[in-house]
């Protein structure tokens, strides 16, 4: 099993299940046979064999109490290393940048166990390391891209060498640890990522131009030592510690030569327009304006709001910050700063206001980051009923549902400036989107309503002209017949006459993948239904207060 | 030592025992002599403690000796020491703790040893036991059993390990490799705060409640925070990733096509029936008059007349262009099955009614023609010899001859269909039997029939001539058969795919056979091609009734109980390479569905692109 893990191996479906099974239809995992030789010929069995070997001699000196024996063992403890491992999973480096979700999640998860029980402390320091080691890569080469505050946890998307990179991380609570949880999987598995992340941290690094292991821009550390030292009497840790701060640049092998300010080289490929050119372009400097969000801006953040991810999140768009000095190491500034922009705080109202500085709820940063631009504060203050956080992760297609919020966004990111009249617009949307909807509807029913229409049409001129004999001559209404609609309705009727000739195979396809359509349409008029209700209650009891106000 | 000062000589013998022990006793040990030491009496209420307390100057130095229980007074030197010890000083007075210190040893090196005691011999000679020992060892060296400590391994733990990637080496195995899915992002309803109308309301929550854990869309409920402060942790973030490690290592991988195609592009591209007309579009005429369903249908070739036969017992004569009825014919009977003579110079209708079948002059149109037809009747001559028959030919009473029954063919059992050959000479009628006469062919003019087959092949729903050629078909509950009735053989077996054929047509071309079955069906035979059906059409939600071919134009039609009409195109080349053409071209509803029937018959006109429907409405209805 473990092999398994390390190596990457995973169970196959065979095609033909109940062949393979003899016969039965048992829920069985199969391997392929390959896969087993494969597992087999490879060198760490062997070490894991010391290894067994190691545990059951050591067992034996202890219980005979040699101690010699046992400081001899432990002198000569086995050790296997996941190197190769790790190269033949991920020939390539891209490969491995592929597959660093699920590491980093893991790494982050396992660096916020407690250090007792459950796992080796040597794990959880080392998972700790290299998780702040990537924070710190992600911070130098400013490639976060996207944060989302869930009930899970906070997500993270980073852009790293053209690869989207996403992970969780919990919040900084302890864990209750559940009880049917196997610990022995999850810490192979971490033994495999840790390995995995700590060469994708060194080469990483190194295409930074940066050192590896890290250590701390000299410049900055001199300022740090002389205070910070008195404090922390371990070096090893506050080493870890100030890293882990997030507050100040890494130290470089090159000085950097401001290589980032260098244009880029145009070439122009063959088949490109220059309308494609200039969408790149444009593209291109959006995001070098995302990048620098926060650059010139300094933060501070209040001690009851969770310093690292939002320090992480304002040091990788460029902003400062600093926090209470009493709260963590690395604190750059005092509260009292003058030059402090934003104050960020989580209380319902602020006691003492300096002036001169925003008073912002750390949502604000998140959804700044999100809607690539500074949002406009008044929505964020202290106190105040927060907007919605919305997942920067979902894309809108074409007929999917888009919540207004978003639409707001985007008219904001588009440069409108729609605050003042954004309810009516909201309103406004809010109708087209109903109109839409009962199209969409309308359509639906329409096929078959049509038909029907049609016949009784006929029947009742039928009916006329058979009644008109015996009966007076009445005036023959003008029949304005909408031609559009009579074409839709040919057209649709073909579609169906269509539909009726599929082949079997074909129309079951067709119409699963129209019962899927189908329900993503449902599904987005029971939300937008939900959200008029909800407005609509919102309206009716802002009124009645308007009333009571009044009255 | 604390000399005790006893008043008596009473000394415990019990030793130097904890004195609970005799707790639950009334003597507290044993004297010299072996009697029993009683506890003092202690009768001494609180009061008497407090009053002995206040008036007792020595009550604070007294204390009960646990050996006898007597109280005991302290002495002054006994204060003394407990003053001493209190204050953390030596018990002996006379103690003095800082006397000058004289080494034992002197720390300077003397020249003479402390003892003159010579050095051992087993100093001299080698350990026996040590060599033991480092024999034992080199043995274990030497076996490979101890090995030296390893070097160190300086090497750094982390090195750049794609320093040498080559694309091109990647193994077979990676060609093969299934990378990891990622896992969903998370949409908006698992933000900390999302837009209210994604929370979720009582009832979608008690849904979610009451799914199984493996079958709910969102495995957790969204909630709404305040503040991020208010944001508590979420109890099953280990959970997940665990399942996250389990999906990685116990799911089976696999290349999942997905299809991604347009579902525009799977519905064939047909010819547009705009470019196939003419064919039956609306409803022109109902034909109203019967009072039950209608049965069945018939059309004079001419194309002036029709006939319906309904289960109100009556038979009616339409002209078509009118929709007026010309003519009742009550029979008196359930009408099964209704045929027009297709030869134009006849004016005659076969009818069944029960177990007989109807010839009848419906005495309509131009006046010689039937008299033509009356003529063509009674110029019958008996023939000399009286041949056994299957069936009686009787003459009607002069009543029935009024009402235009001409002649009556008496089965001895209900008749099912009668249909006639081209000619128009030949008739042939099913029985609902299981015999061998099931199917019987009569000639009207010579007033002769005749079973054709010596043995039954199961039911046999309807039999059908050959349009052109002397072919008799035969359709069972499975099959069709196909006879030469020249050779008196059988020349095809048509295999129907369903379950239970119902209605029958052939092409006017002969080569083609179209047949509605109950399990809602329709299956088109190219006789040429193969015995099985060249397609199979689902087109209906219920049994088909009827089917029919145009005369004229390629286009079939098809009855069901569901209601409609279904007309469509069916176009035979003549080249023998091309396949027929099959296009649906129109859905015709008008009838009421009562009693679960809809369409009982469908027919076309023999001339126009028209196609009239009985339905079990009671109704006749005329597409145009």
């Amino acid at each position: 099993r473990r092999l398994c893990i390390l190596k990457g191996i995973y169970p196959h479906e065979p095609k033909h299940k109940k062949k393979v099974n003899k016969g039965s239809t048992a829920p069985r995992t199969f391997y392929l046979l390959k896969d087993i030789k494969f597992l087999l010929h490879e060198p760490i069995v062997n070490k894991f064999r010391e290894y067994k070997v190691f545990v059951r001699k050591l067992r034996k000196a202890y219980g005979k109490s040699e101690w010699s024996t046992v400081e001899r063992l432990k002198d000569n403890k086995p050790t296997y290393k996941l190197d190769h491992i790790v190269k033949e999973r991920y020939p390539t480096f891209i490969d491995a940048l592929r597959d660093l979700d699920d590491a980093l999640s893991m790494c982050f998860l396992f660096s916020t166990f407690p250090r007792t029980g459950k796992c080796h402390v040597q794990t959880i320091q080392l998972c700790r390391r290299l998780a702040v080691e990537f924070q710190n890569y992600v911070i130098a080469s400013r490639s976060l891209r996207k944060v989302f505050l869930s009930i899970k946890g906070i997500y993270y998307q980073a852009e790293v060498l053209g690869q989207p990179v996403t992970w969780i991380t919990p919040y900084a609570f302890a864990h209750d640890h559940p009880t049917d949880v196997d610990y022995r999987v999850m810490a192979t598995f971490t033994e495999f990522y840790t390995t995995l992340l700590g060469f994708v941290n060194f080469r990483l690094y190194h295409s930074l131009n940066l050192l590896y292991p890290p250590k701390i821009d000299s410049q900055a550390d001199a300022e740090l030592k002389p205070t910070e030292g008195k404090e922390y009497a371990m070096d090893s840790e506050s080493y870890l510690e100030r890293l882990s701060a997030l507050s100040s640049s890494l130290a470089r092998v090159v000085a950097p030569t401001h290589e980032d300010e260098v244009e880029m080289d145009e070439f122009p490929v063959e088949g490109e327009t220059a309308e494609q050119m200039d969408a790149k372009k444009k593209e291109q400097e959006a995001l070098e304006k995302h990048k620098k969000l926060f650059e010139g801006l300094r933060f501070f953040l209040n001690r009851e709001v969770p310093r690292e991810p939002l320090a992480f999140v304002i040091r990788s768009f460029g902003g400062q910050v600093s926090w209470d000095k009493s709260l963590c190491i690395g604190a750059t500034y005092d509260a009292t700063d003058p030059s402090i922009t934003h104050h960020i705080i989580d209380r319902p109202h602020v006691e003492k206001q300096v002036v001169g500085r925003y008073y912002l709820q750390p949502q604000w940063v998140f959804d700044s980051v999100n809607a690539k631009l500074c949002l406009p504060v008044a929505d964020y203050f202290p106190g105040v009923l927060l907007p919605p956080h919305l997942s920067p992760f979902v894309t809108e297609q074409e007929g999917d549902y888009v919540p207004p919020e978003k639409l707001k966004l985007l008219a904001l990111q588009r440069g409108e400036n729609p605050d003042e009249e954004s309810e009516e617009e909201e309103e406004e949307e809010e109708e087209e989107e109903d109109d839409n909807d009962k199209e969409e509807e309308e359509e639906e029913d329409e096929s078959e309503k049509e038909e029907e229409m049609k016949l009784k049409k006929m029947e009742e001129q039928k009916t006329q002209s058979n009644k008109a004999l015996p009966v007076k001559v009445t005036a023959g209404k003008v029949r304005v017949e909408d031609k559009q609609r009579l074409e839709q309705e040919q057209q649709s009727e073909e579609k169906r006459l269509a539909i009726m000739m599929m082949k079997k195979r074909e129309k079951y396809l067709y119409k699963k993948i129209m019962f899927g359509k189908k329900r993503k349409v449902r599904e987005a008029n029971k939300l937008a239904a939900k959200r008029k209700a909800h407005d609509t209650a919102l309206r009716e009891e802002k009124k009645k207060s308007k009333k009571a106000q009044r009255a | 030592p604390l000399p005790s000062v006893p008043l008596q000589d009473i000394r415990n013998t019990v030793g130097n025992i904890p004195m609970e022990w005799y707790q639950d006793f009334p003597h507290i040990g044993y004297n010299l002599d072996g009697k029993k030491i009683y506890k003092p009496i202690r009768n001494k209420d609180e009061l008497d403690m407090f009053l002995e307390k206040m008036e007792n100057p020595d009550y604070w130095r007294t204390v009960q000796d646990k050996m006898t229980g007597a109280d005991v007074r302290l002495t002054d030197e006994q204060l003394e020491l407990v003053q001493r010890l209190q204050r953390g000083q030596f018990g002996d007075v006379n103690f003095d703790p800082y006397e000058p210190a004289v080494d034992f040893f002197t720390h300077e090196v003397m020249i003479h040893p402390v003892t003159n005691r010579p050095a051992d011999k087993r100093s001299f000679i080698p350990s026996l036991i040590e060599k033991e020992k480092v024999s034992k060892l080199v043995h274990a060296i030497k076996m490979g059993w101890i090995k030296p400590r390893k070097p160190k391994d300086d090497t750094p733990t982390y090195y750049d390990l794609w320093a040498h990637e080559d694309p091109n080496s990647i193994l077979g195995r990676h060609k093969m490799h299934v990378p990891a899915p990622k896992l969903r992002l998370p949409g908006h309803e698992e933000s900390y705060n999302p837009p209210p109308h994604y929370l979720l309301s009582e009832e979608e929550r008690l849904a979610w409640e009451q799914q199984e854990p493996a079958e709910r869309r969102l495995n957790f409920v969204p909630q709404q925070h305040r503040c991020l402060r208010a944001v508590p942790a979420y109890p099953r973030f280990i959970h997940e990733r665990f399942e996250r490690c389990l999906d990685l290592y116990l799911c089976p991988r696999q290349r999942k096509m997905r299809v991604n195609v347009d579902p525009e592009d799977l519905i064939p591209k047909l010819p547009k029936p705009r470019d196939l007309q003419p064919f039956p579009t609306t409803q022109a005429l109902i034909y109203r008059g019967h009072t039950s369903l209608v049965r069945c249908l018939s059309v004079s070739p001419s194309g002036q007349w029709l006939v319906s036969g309904s289960d109100d017992g009556t038979v009616r004569f339409w002209e078509v262009s009118t929709a007026r009825c010309m003519r009742t014919l009550p029979v008196g009977a359930v009408v099964k099955s209704v045929a027009w003579n297709p030869n134009p110079t006849l004016c005659l209708v076969a009818v069944a009614v029960e177990q007989s079948v109807l010839l009848v002059n419906p005495c309509l149109g131009d006046k010689l023609l039937y008299g033509a037809t009356d003529q063509l009747l009674e110029a019958y001559v008996p023939p000399e010899e009286e041949r056994v028959q299957p069936v009686q030919w009787v003459l009607p009473g002069a009543e029935e001859h009024g009402k235009g029954i001409r002649l009556i063919v008496q089965h001895g059992k209900p008749v099912k269909q009668v249909t006639w050959h081209g000619k128009g000479d030949y008739f042939s009628s099913v029985v609902s039997d299981t015999s061998s006469r099931q199917v019987l062919i009569h000639q009207s003019s010579k007033r002769w029939s005749q079973a054709p087959f010596q043995r039954s092949k199961g039911m046999v729903q309807c039999v059908s001539f050959h349009p052109t050629r002397p072919f008799f078909f035969v359709a069972t509950q499975r099959y069709v058969r196909v006879y030469n009735l020249l050779k008196q053989e059988l020349t095809k077996k048509l295999m129907s795919n369903c379950k239970w054929v119902s209605s029958m047509a052939i092409h006017p071309g002969g080569d083609n056979v179209i047949c509605g079955s109950y399990d809602s069906k329709l299956a088109w035979f190219d006789l040429d091609l193969s015995t099985r059906p060249y397609q199979l059409l689902r087109h209906h939600r219920r049994a088909l009734r009827s089917v029919a071919f145009h005369r004229h134009y390629p286009l079939f039609a098809s009855g069901s109980d569901d209601g409609t009409v279904i007309v469509c195109h069916g176009m035979v080349y003549n080249d023998l390479l091309q396949n027929p053409l099959l296009v649906p071209v129109k859905v015709l509803k008008g009838h009421v569905i009562t009693l679960d029937l809809g369409v009982l018959d469908v027919l076309f006109h023999p001339t126009q692109p028209w196609v009239f429907s009985s339905g079990a409405d009671g109704t006749v209805r005329l597409y145009t």
